[in-house]
């Protein structure tokens, strides 16, 4: 088979170059020092993470991209405070955070929308418990659902709504609340592959519109060179950081990117790191169901 | 399409049919039993005792005696009974009930102190009411905090598990001794029989909740009481809701129990005291009433379910559409019901 000759993913056109030099200049957000997760149980302990570091500058859209066990998720809810880590911290604008809390916004894969309230009370949700006025809390949520592009479907229940729709309202719900960071594990990971495409276009431009850093999870690798300025790729058993990746490709992204040689290149990078090439394939017995007149290979 | 499909719902018509049969089928037995003389139909009654020296007009006795008593009446020339086949006085005929249904209520007691049926009936669904709600404004708290936090759950739960395996009538005599010979002690029984079954099933029921929407709730920066009120109480409200239907299907079966301890009262006491009459279609006509009110509550329950908790796949009815409106709002529109009103009236 013929082989594509593409750039090495390190090298960056100065655009790109001088984007990320702007980056490193920002504030950090959100910080990782040393975060090590061990499950224990009577049997055994798990490794989930160890010695994870990273920094998350401001406006970043950092993903965290990694084989199944690499402890994505955990790292999420460790960031979020829904999870407490073994040994190291979490810091947040510098301060350490050890609990759950609205400067954090978080959203799931699986959309956790509360189904007894509808769309505009959902969005409304996290600036009610904020102490803010029925009336001030109705307006705000009313902008970010407009953000969203779901007005006409203020007064919907979540169960009538589609899944991109229901996820677009946790999105509105998660920023409603004015977060420093907006932690994404897996959103579109339900989603099929025209939605989400759909989805990945709305964020890209939530996150121009809005002051927001975000940290994103997914094992779609597509997904992750789409959108982001960095990737940090996990290791799996136990998860490591074992790289972090600039991604070369000029903002602002646009589909037709895809297939821009850095884009590739990035992709293939991550795709080895992620899995590495194996010595042999596996042989799998074949088992003939019907006899068959003319061989197919 | 066939009437055997499995694990799919027929047709509207089909349904409508087969819910009709479920109760027309027990009727038609009932009444096949009732005036078709072959069948069964073990007794005869007596309308000319002719010259038997014992028997009266009216008199029920078996048909293999009445034979007897003929040929005997026979032998010696007098004249025979003449009679009918009928069944035992204790299966009244389906329109007797009906008309018993009636009658009971307009018939006086046979002793002015006695109570008429409707002081009965009311009486018995005062037990049930007090016993089920005394347990409700403990046991559905007490369970919600069971399902919610480990301490209370550990707390409770083990000691109900154990209590609930002793049959609630076994504390009859107890309960009299302690609070009387009144109502006290038919309140406690209900209570017993109820409370303890209340906690673990509702314990259970918010032991379900889909955890992630309270981690969902805590990234919004909810926290603790907030927690409770807010994410919790709404989430299980539907499902703790049908619980409660439920279990007021088990107050009302141990009510027959309570109402025979300490003194008799209720619709037991008037079924015991009707079978002793031996006018048992008031008997039937008391079952029946039962059986109606349960239903009945049942049916109203669910019909308020379905209009509380729209969002579980309920629907608001127009009535309840309109007391929504009138607390929610929008102030600055009319009512549903009145635009309906319009959009009819600019039709014709």
């Amino acid at each position: 088979m013929h082989a594509i000759e593409l750039p090495s993913y390190k090298e960056q056109s100065p655009k790109v170059a001088e984007r990320f030099a702007r980056l490193k200049q920002r504030e950090v957000i959100m910080e990782a020092e040393g975060i090590s997760r061990i499950f224990s149980s009577e049997k055994e302990e798990i490794t989930a993470l160890s010695d994870v570091s990273f920094k998350a500058y401001r406006r970043e859209f950092l993903s965290v991209i990694g084989p199944s066990g690499c402890g994505k998720s955990t790292l999420i809810r460790i960031l979020s405070g829904l999870d407490q880590a073994t040994s190291g911290q979490v810091l947040l604008d510098g301060k350490p955070v050890a609990e759950p809390g609205p400067e954090r916004g978080m959203v799931f894969q699986g959309y956790t929308l509360f189904p007894w309230l509808s769309v505009k009370k959902n969005v409304m949700f996290g600036l009610e418990v904020a102490g803010l006025s029925r009336a001030t809390a109705e307006s705000e949520a009313m902008q970010w659902i407009d953000m969203v592009g779901l007005a006409d479907f203020a007064s919907h229940y979540p169960a009538q709504l589609s899944g991109g729709m229901k996820q677009r309202v946790a999105i509105a719900r998660a920023l409603a609340n004015q977060p420093r960071v907006l932690l994404m594990d897996e959103p579109f990971g339900a989603l099929d592959a025209q939605t989400r495409a759909k989805m990945q276009s709305y964020l890209m431009q939530i996150w121009r519109n809005v002051d927001i850093t975000i940290i994103f999870i997914t094992h779609d690798l597509d997904e992750a060179v789409y959108l982001s300025d960095r990737i940090l790729v996990l290791d799996a058993h136990p998860g490591r950081v074992r790289e972090m990746v600039e991604v070369p490709v000029e903002q602002p992204r646009s589909p037709a990117q895809h297939l821009n040689p850095e884009f590739l290149a990035t992709k293939n990078h991550i795709e080895e790191l992620i899995h590495p090439p194996s010595e042999e394939e596996e042989n799998l017995p074949m088992i003939r169901m019907t006899t068959v007149q003319d061989e197919i290979f | 399409m066939s009437w055997f499909v499995i694990q799919k719902d027929l047709p509207p018509r089909k349904r409508a049919v087969l819910i009709l049969l479920s109760f027309v089928l027990p009727i038609v037995l009932w009444s096949l039993v009732s005036y078709v003389p072959v069948v069964w139909h073990p007794m005869m009654e007596v309308t000319d005792p002719g010259d038997s020296p014992y028997l009266e007009q009216g008199q029920l006795i078996k048909r293999d005696i009445f034979d007897q008593e003929n040929k005997r009446l026979l032998e010696n020339g007098d004249a025979p009974i003449a009679g009918f086949r009928a069944n035992p006085v204790y299966l009244p005929a389906p329109h007797e009930v009906l008309v018993a249904v009636y009658t009971a209520f307009k018939t006086p007691p046979r002793r002015p102190s006695e109570p008429w049926l409707h002081q009965s009936l009311a009486h018995s669904i005062r037990v049930v009411f007090y016993g089920f709600f005394l347990s409700s404004v403990i046991g559905v708290p007490l369970g919600i905090f069971c399902g919610v936090f480990s301490f209370f759950s550990k707390l409770f739960e083990p000691f109900f598990e154990f209590f609930r395996y002793m049959p609630a009538p076994v504390f009859g005599a107890l309960a009299v001794a302690i609070l009387g010979i009144n109502d006290g002690p038919k309140i406690a029984i209900i209570f017993i029989g109820t409370f303890f079954q209340q906690v673990l099933v509702i314990a259970n029921t918010t032991r379900q909740m889909d955890p992630s929407l309270l981690e969902a709730a805590q990234t919004l920066g909810a926290k603790g009481p907030t927690l409770l009120r807010k994410v919790v109480l709404p989430a299980v409200a539907p499902t703790v809701f049908l619980d409660m239907r439920i279990l007021l299907g088990w107050a009302w079966t141990y009510l027959i129990v309570a109402e025979v301890i300490g003194t008799s009262t209720g619709i037991t006491w008037f079924i015991t005291q009707q079978a002793k009459y031996l006018v048992y279609e008031n008997v039937y006509a008391a079952i029946l009433l039962i059986g109606v009110i349960g239903l009945g509550t049942d049916m109203l329950l669910a019909w308020l379910g379905r209009n509380l908790f729209v969002w579980s796949g309920g629907k608001r009815g127009p009535f309840f559409q309109f007391l929504h409106e009138l607390v929610t709002g929008p102030w600055d529109e009319p009512f549903t019901f009145v635009q309906k009103r319009r959009e009819r009236n600019a039709c014709n």
